[in-house]
């Protein structure tokens, strides 16, 4: 097990040291993750893992070999370094692909978002923090699930043309759904955090903010699907963008075609601006990326216009840009991706942003997003944890969930007001955003749940 | 690994656990991606660990780790065991498992051709092959087709006396052509989306899905979807192919009978579902054509095995039977809360994570509406929609809206315009209850699901659906605006 940072450099420099191949990179992934999970009021699961892997690749005369393992002792590297090099002699050549990162001579900090008492959380302090939230959920006699993780990941990458970068790092996450019950139309809130930080998660807080909204859901009512007004709080902001990162700010996605990023057109409001940067300690940081390149800050969207996408070190290369930090473990099929992040705050009080509706709906966050048409980014999902009426400027009632099939950059092409605080959220499956709340113009609801299950 | 095995359940009966089981596991994975004409991706991964699972005062507790050496199942267990102390804090009530008898046996995928021994060459040959019938289409923008092999080897133990050895082996592989204009990107897979088809068994099934052979025609359709219509909205009869019968099997029933999901453990991540246990033996969830059973025996089936993850047989159980909600996908500790045995559905995806309740091959039998032509043949007016590219459904398992790569109209008993884009929306029993046709067993296909999320820390889970296609009344397409 790789215990610390010095540790790594030795175990690079082994893995490089065994390849014969022109060029070769080493990439090691430790993870070492807690979570306490609960539901129903109790602690129903709760697990601890260790793991570093290391991932070899191999290129020569353009022929790649991607080899990976867990063993790390001086056989298991011998056995990956070998299984790479293998692959690579009886591949066939790719020059579009077979391209390593050179040293930029940037510089970083490696323990930029790490935090020792995050590293060192106990299972009884998220049990602690679990119980916190159980009851404030008790308190308003709603039932608490949700989990409590805190974990440490260190990257290590070294090439054979001189790049050499490691970080570590430390999350800190508590979600809670709260529910009345898992009948149909049964009420339900929602509260999420992250940090770097543990004692930034303030689990009676979270607690209350879920318990006080699943309370207000409770007789939840219909309404004829249709185009609305809406606010969208953080959390549904945050989804969405994860969405369009993984479908479209890729600079992958871009070259063919495939990306709703018509660089230098007008895709969103004025007053939209989405970047990525993980080195901003703002964010849940990642100064570098998964080919050792330190990242850049991104300008995707700048005032409503796509500006740029994302790369990693071949399509970077093929762009005439170079890496922008973005890179995946190779090989890497999906492309670079944009995993730090940001929308610019507006100028509302978060408070306010509701005095701005005359009719529309409240939605805290979103669930099961999935890309309908990527080229045109139009997503589908289902609003969740708090979904309200507002007429006049005020919430009034507490809604059904309903479906959405919407073209994000419609939507953001009308952004009434955004709220002027941000919120950092880890992302569903991958990173992390920090966006403050919206009103929109219109938001195409194109279904709603059922009331009843097939009785 | 029998030391560390016997000092890991040792320290943790020593240290106060009630109950403790052990997975060691190695797995290997090997993926060759052909794209464009190029080898844009060959790999050989393996990981290995151990992961202890103990019950200390009824409360759970799980610890993993990569270094397998009798010491460090010492430190692991312990640390399982102070982890379900914790869990103590916020506890309801002591975890019951039910009275599975503990089993000493071997289980190993049976096969004809070893996926790690077909050289490099060949699997490459395969792909290349399918990739040049692709490129003499023209107007085919990205060319992809990927084989992958698997190989997982574990061994379960536990403080009751199990002893059980698996070989678990997957072959499968497909290709997918995407044709790109200004407006519209559209992709046509064989022979499903999302990588293809995986199995349980050997390379034999890579080869018997002929890639190459079917790759002109893949890529022809990616290119005629740019240019068709796009899908009309309303509501209308709609035919679904086998493998969007599949995902549809997937998301509206596999998830929701899932008895830890009914229970609501899984409330903050994927959901919970509307089959709670009150409706068992009485809800009308489909019509009565409706038929579906969890398979873990079905030969080839990616959610095939020996025995799960607890020690438990594999084994088929209905789910449905006749249109009628009969059963559920249960664990060791869901099972006894409604008066059963599990049925052996607990699986973890790796080494390092714990036991949840997955599908098996979760399958709709075939009915008797013959060929698909036969049930087009008999529609007089509808919608024929064939792989999935787009899915969601809500928390409950209710409310969900599919996309596929292609739609044809049919008029009169026949199948004419090609429409892109189409989509479809429903809520679960109702759409099950439309169902008046089903295929027969000549078009029922076994497919294997590799992509199945679920958990926190979020757990992979390869899974089967077995499905013919099978035909909707009513049923409300073309959602959104376009």
């Amino acid at each position: 097990m790789v215990a610390t940072l010095s540790d790594l450099d030795e175990l690079l420099d082994r893995a490089l040291a065994h390849s014969t191949a022109q060029h070769a990179e080493a990439l090691v992934l430790a993870q070492d993750l807690a979570l306490t999970r609960f539901a129903t009021n109790r602690i129903h699961q709760n697990v601890r893992e260790h793991d570093a892997t290391l991932q070899v690749r191999v290129i020569d005369k353009h022929r790649i070999g991607v080899a990976s393992t867990n063993k790390l002792d001086e056989a298991g590297i011998r056995d990956v370094v070998q299984r790479a090099n293998a692959i690579a002699e009886r591949s066939a050549p790719n020059e579009r692909a077979a391209i390593l990162p050179e040293p930029d001579g940037r510089t970083y900090d490696p323990d930029l978002g790490y935090v020792s008492r995050t590293a060192d959380a106990d299972p009884e302090l998220r049990a602690i923090g679990a119980r916190a939230v159980i009851a404030a959920g008790e308190a308003k006699g709603l039932q608490s699930s949700g989990s409590f993780s805190t974990s440490v990941m260190t990257i290590a990458v070294a090439n054979s043309l001189g790049v050499r970068a490691k970080h570590r790092s430390t999350k800190a996450a508590l979600l809670t759904v709260m529910m009345d019950g898992f009948a149909s139309g049964a009420a339900s809130g929602y509260a999420h955090a992250g940090s770097t930080d543990v004692e930034e998660l303030d689990a009676e807080a979270l607690g209350v903010e879920a318990a006080t909204k699943g309370d207000r859901m409770r007789g939840a009512g219909d309404l004829e699907p249709g185009d609305y007004e809406v606010i969208l709080e953080e959390y549904a902001v945050a989804g969405l963008l994860e969405y369009l990162s993984y479908i479209g700010f890729s600079g992958l996605a871009h070259e063919e075609g495939r990306s709703f990023m018509d660089l230098g057109k007008r895709l969103m409001g004025e007053n939209v601006s989405i970047w990525d940067d993980g080195q901003d300690p703002a964010g849940l940081p990642a100064p570098i990326d998964f080919e050792g390149v330190v990242r850049r800050r991104v300008d995707l969207v700048e005032a409503g216009v796509a500006k740029s996408v994302v790369h990693d070190a071949a399509t970077g290369s093929r762009a005439g840009t170079g890496s922008t930090g973005h890179g995946l473990p190779a090989p890497n099929l999906l492309g670079p991706m944009a995993l730090n992040l940001f929308m610019a705050p507006g100028s509302t009080p978060r408070d306010e942003l509701v005095s701005g509706v005359k009719r529309g709906v409240w939605v805290t966050r979103f669930h099961y997003i999935n890309p309908v048409h990527p080229k045109k980014a139009i997503l589908t999902g289902m609003t969740k944890d708090g979904t309200f009426l507002i007429e006049d400027g005020r919430v009034s009632r507490p809604l059904m969930n309903f479906r959405f099939t919407q073209s994000i950059p419609e939507a953001f092409s009308d952004v009434r007001a955004a709220g002027d605080q941000t919120r950092v959220l880890p992302g569903e499956f991958f990173g992390a955003a920090r966006v403050p709340a919206l009103h929109l113009g219109s938001f195409n609801f194109t279904g709603v749940t059922a009331t009843e299950g097939g009785e | 690994m029998n030391d560390l095995i016997a000092r890991a359940l040792d320290a943790a009966d020593r240290l106060g656990a009630g109950y403790a089981d052990i997975r060691v596991v190695e797995r290997s994975n090997e993926q060759l991606t052909v794209k464009n004409g190029q080898l844009e991706a060959a790999t050989s991964n393996q990981s290995a660990g151990f992961g202890i699972r103990v019950l200390v005062n009824g409360a759970w507790g799980f610890s993993a780790s990569a270094v397998l050496e009798p010491a460090e199942a010492d430190r692991i267990a312990r640390e399982a065991v102070e982890i379900a102390r914790a869990s103590g804090l916020a506890q309801k009530g002591p975890i019951e498992l039910d009275d599975t008898p503990p089993v000493t046996d071997t289980y190993r995928t049976p096969y004809r051709e070893d996926p790690f021994a077909v050289s490099l060459d060949d699997k490459l040959r395969i792909l290349m092959e399918a990739d040049a019938a692709m490129a003499r289409v023209p107007g085919v923008a990205i060319r992809e087709g990927s084989v992958v092999a698997g190989r997982e080897v574990k061994t379960f133990a536990s403080t009751t006396g199990a002893r059980i050895d698996q070989e678990i082996v997957e072959s499968g592989g497909g290709i997918e052509a995407t044709a790109v204009n200004e407006s519209e990107m559209q992709q046509r897979s064989y022979p499903s989306s999302f990588g293809g088809q995986v199995v349980t068994g050997g390379f034999e099934a890579v080869r018997a899905l002929d890639l190459a052979e079917h790759a002109q025609e893949t890529a022809e359709l990616a290119v005629a979807l740019l240019d068709a219509p796009q899908c009309p909205a309303g509501e209308m009869d709609l035919i679904l192919d086998s493998t969007q019968v599949a995902l549809q099997i997937h998301e509206s029933c596999g998830h929701p009978t899932e008895l830890d999901r009914v229970f609501g453990t899984e409330a903050s991540f994927a959901g919970t579902s509307f089959l709670t246990t009150d409706k068992l033996g009485s809800l009308r969830y489909g019509s009565e054509h409706v038929s579906i059973d969890a398979d873990a025996t079905a030969p080839g089936g990616l959610g095939t095995f020996g025995y799960d993850d607890e020690g438990v047989p594999a084994q088929n159980v209905p789910l449905v039977e006749n249109g009628v909600l009969v059963g559920y996908l249960t664990s060791r500790e869901t099972a006894p809360q409604i008066g059963r045995r599990s049925m052996g559905s607990a699986r973890a995806w790796t080494w390092s994570h714990i036991p949840l309740i997955r599908m098996t091959n979760i399958n709709l039998r075939p009915g008797n509406a013959g060929s698909l032509e036969d049930l087009i043949a008999d529609t007089r007016e509808g919608i024929f929609m064939s792989i999935n590219k787009s899915w969601s459904i809500d928390d409950r398992r209710l409310n969900f809206q599919f996309g596929d790569q292609a739609g044809w109209l049919i008029r009169n008993g026949k199948r004419t315009q090609l429409v892109k884009n189409p989509t479809y929306t429903g809520i679960t029993p109702e759409f099950w209850g439309s169902c008046d046709a089903i295929c027969g067993p000549d078009e029922w296909t076994l497919w294997g699901l590799p992509n199945c999320g679920k958990g926190e820390p979020m757990q992979l889970g390869h899974v089967g659906h077995g499905a013919a296609p099978a035909r909707f009344r009513g049923v409300k397409v073309g959602v959104g605006r376009w």
